[in-house]
């Protein structure tokens, strides 16, 4: 089984995130980034099914800026054998949606043959959860979504675990299929020195975004983007009368 | 590895070094594998700890809610079978 894992360069979780003064979007300038966290599970399990021999190979796959390559070889050095870079400019980037991803990930799967792809189920920085529903569509492969548990379900097929409303669902799916990875999957590991360094001489092959004639035209625009509001300090009362007192002052309590 | 500590790479540079020059008169080849072991364990916990912090950050953004809600329901519907 051949698998494809997507992975984005976002904003790194710990850092604190600004929005621009223009209110136009966050501030990325400057600011350190990584591998979507999400991603990183969905890598982590590839690499894992290499492992247990149920994958042959794993490849990453990035849609982004210059930038993206530094994911890339960080997939690399936690396991990734190959990784596939579809260049866009840096101001494109920021204006991608999932539906360019899906497309772009829809193009590299039907050029070279993957028997499964899979993604994040959320990226931490649009938070649209998208791309993995999209691509399924397009491709019309079965789709494996918010999975915490995958096994091989036999005869051509994959058992999944997927984390839902108040439960868990198991379903089979046909490989090929598509996948995303929830936060109770796995343990992404830690890619060690000698890994990083392995990880130079892998092969990453950069595309450009014309060679895969997709149309990255956004179809949303933004409008604004705000800080969340800040939450107002609480005031200390003295004793229980005075706490009764206001909030019939505020008419939480029938007087 | 300090990179992402969360005291900055510097401090964690400081204290690695530190912790080096502090046994740098060691000469027994025995204490030495002991203290390598030493070495080793600590990377491990480190790793953990990152991996920990960044599985607890994400499950505060996007889980915590849910489940509070899930546990919530879980408790009404227990409340009304018993009715």
């Amino acid at each position: 089984m051949k698998i494809l894992v997507g992975v984005k360069r976002v904003v790194d979780y710990a850092v604190k995130i600004r929005v621009k003064p223009d209110r136009s979007g966050v501030v990325t300038e400057g600011v350190q980034h990584s591998m979507n966290p999400f991603d990183e599970i969905a890598l982590e399990e590839a690499v894992k099914l290499k492992e247990k021999k149920i994958a042959t190979e794993v490849i990453a796959f990035s849609l982004g800026g210059p930038k993206s390559s530094e994911v890339l070889r960080t997939a690399l050095a936690k396991g990734a054998d190959k990784a596939i870079h579809v260049q866009v400019s840096d101001d494109e980037a920021a204006k991608l949606e999932s539906f360019h991803v899906a497309k772009a990930l829809q193009k590299i799967v039907e050029h070279e043959k993957f028997d499964a792809v899979f993604l994040g189920k959320q990226a931490i920085d649009d938070d649209s959860s998208q791309t993995a529903p999209m691509l399924a569509g397009l491709l019309d492969w079965p789709q494996a979504l918010y999975a915490s548990k995958v096994e091989d379900g036999g005869s051509g097929h994959m058992k999944v675990t997927r984390e839902i409303d108040g439960g868990l669902d198991t379903i089979k799916v046909k490989v090929p299929f598509v996948l995303s990875a929830d936060l109770r999957l796995n343990e992404p590991r830690y890619a060690t020195l000698p890994n990083i360094m392995k990880a130079k001489k892998k092969p990453l092959k950069a595309i450009p975004i014309k060679d895969l004639g997709i149309d990255i035209t956004p179809q949303t625009e933004t409008i604004e983007v705000t800080e969340p509001p800040v939450r107002q300090a609480g005031g200390f009362v003295e004793d229980v009368s005075a706490l009764v007192a206001k909030l019939k002052e505020k008419g939480f309590v029938k007087a | 590895m300090g990179k992402e500590y969360p005291g900055g790479a510097k401090w964690f540079h400081d204290r690695l070094k530190l912790a080096f020059s502090k046994n740098k008169d060691v000469q027994d080849p025995a204490q030495i594998e002991q203290l390598i072991a030493r070495g080793e364990f600590v990377v491990k916990e480190i790793e953990a700890l990152y991996s920990l912090r960044k599985y607890r950050a994400m499950k505060q953004r996007y889980y915590e809610k849910d489940e509070e809600v899930s546990l919530a329901t879980q408790k009404f519907e227990e409340s009304v079978e018993k009715l």
